[in-house]
């Protein structure tokens, strides 16, 4: 083997692309070619120092959003983004009060603070791409996705039947500590369903609230928080609330 | 029920997003060395996932990484004709030949010269982005993409010796750079 064929050669060398026996070949050639010997070494180093280096990219988060907003959207698409934490309302805000339900199971009681991260939370998730997590309209999906997540299993009921669609689920951040969300939608208005413990388990009555335009129907039932929040009309809402809390009844 | 009254098949948009975004940063690199403006990577990228749903009934497989990457580059493609016909651009023209002269002459090595110094991701991207076309795209897919040589060559739509000859070449080129910038450190 001349030096000008191992010089292209011993890059196949390199990258494993040589078989056993044109592997032979070309470090017979190096073992007795300095120059080629050299070349070799260091591009093995070149290599190594390019691997270590890390020189690839990360796609902006905006170019993701972008992309999958231009999707159809889709229905059972595990999708781990990076929680938000931060509480920043953009512009967008005021357009996205239009739509929107959200159902929040929280571990304390710190009502009137928790109601208005609440309501943060859920004008997040309406922005593009932040929805859910994992979409699906099937529950045997949401529901495990949560495993592992959470130190609590949020409950995860199909009621599309009544009228309130299984979108999928997310992970979300309120009170400063990781919650589950569940999201349903209701003709246009999504519903996302956030999921933690409370030490209290006394089962609470539904009480409706209004802040920033959205309702919410708050309740606990055996050691959960609930927070429900929507921009659709009360009498909607509640019945939604009904409607998981007979279902979460009679499913277990 | 899906969230809207889309015609496309939800069933069709779960598996193109469960099968091509977890390339999404490896698409962006490409497009990074490729088009070497963040700006025009991250419309290239989209464009190329656009495309690569529009034709994701046509995939078949194997590998999505180099199914992605040919879109992609066909999309960068189509971005340097456009950069060609626009006056203002200040982007040189696109060698089409893999006997491009190289950037650098290739320096007069001996067996004593050693690459010692430890390059970091700047410098590294740096030459990357100096060399010229055919052997930039040839030298990310195989080092940074980790693409075999027949992936390279599918995607590049080139024989798998010119993906050989173009790789050798750029390696040079990028050894030539590194040993004469540590002659300037002397």
């Amino acid at each position: 083997m001349t030096c000008d064929e191992a010089e292209v050669m011993l890059h196949a060398l390199i990258d494993g692309e040589l078989d056993a026996g044109h592997a032979h070949e070309v470090e017979s050639h190096i073992a007795g070619c300095p120059r080629c010997a050299v070349a070799l070494r260091d591009y093995r180093e070149m290599s190594k120092a390019i691997a270590e280096a890390g020189v690839s990219y990360t796609a902006p988060a905006a170019l993701r959003q972008r992309i999958e907003a231009a999707l159809p959207q889709p229905r059972a698409v595990p999708n781990r983004r990076a929680v938000l934490r931060g509480f920043a309302m953009g512009s967008a805000v005021s357009a996205l009060a239009a739509t929107g339900l959200v159902a929040i199971v929280l571990r304390n009681d710190d009502a009137e603070r928790i109601q208005s991260e609440v309501v943060s939370a859920h004008l997040r998730s309406l922005q593009a791409g932040h929805l859910t997590d994992v979409i699906s309209t099937d529950q045997h999906t949401v529901k495990p996705w949560f495993n592992g997540k959470l130190d609590v299993s949020p409950p995860v009921i199909d009621l599309t039947a009544q009228g309130f669609t299984l979108i999928g689920g997310r992970l979300d951040y309120v009170d400063a500590r990781a919650i589950g969300a569940v999201v349903y939608k209701r003709r246009q208005h999504v519903i996302n369903l956030f999921v933690a413990q409370t030490a209290n388990t006394e089962k609470r009555p539904a009480k409706i609230d209004t802040i920033q335009g959205f309702n919410i129907r708050h309740w606990s039932d055996r050691g959960l928080n609930y927070w429900a929040v929507s921009d659709l009309a009360k009498d909607e809402l509640a019945d939604f609330g009904e409607r998981f809390e007979s279902a979460s009844r009679a499913s277990g | 029920m899906p969230i809207n009254a889309s015609v496309d098949d939800p069933e069709k948009t779960r598996r193109f997003r469960e099968a091509a975004l977890p390339y999404l940063d490896d698409a962006y690199t490409l497009a990074r060395y490729l088009l070497r403006n963040a700006t025009d990577a991250e419309d290239a990228v989209q464009e190329c996932y656009l495309r690569a749903f529009k034709h994701f009934d046509s995939y078949r497989g194997p590998a999505m990484k180099p199914w992605l990457f040919a879109i992609l580059r066909n999309v960068c493609r189509a971005e340097y004709a456009r950069r060609a016909t626009t006056p203002t651009s200040a982007i040189e023209d696109v060698p089409e030949s893999a006997d491009q002269t190289p950037l650098w002459h290739e320096a007069e090595e001996t067996p004593e010269a050693k690459l010692v110094r430890r390059w970091d991701a700047d410098t590294i991207r740096r030459l990357v982005a100096a060399l010229a076309e055919p052997f930039r795209e040839t030298f990310v897919l195989r080092e940074i993409q980790n693409l075999s040589y027949r992936e390279i060559a599918k995607v590049a739509e080139v024989p798998v010796g010119t993906v050989m000859s173009r790789l050798a070449r750029a390696r040079a080129m990028l050894r030539s750079a590194w040993l004469a910038e540590e002659e300037q450190c002397k």
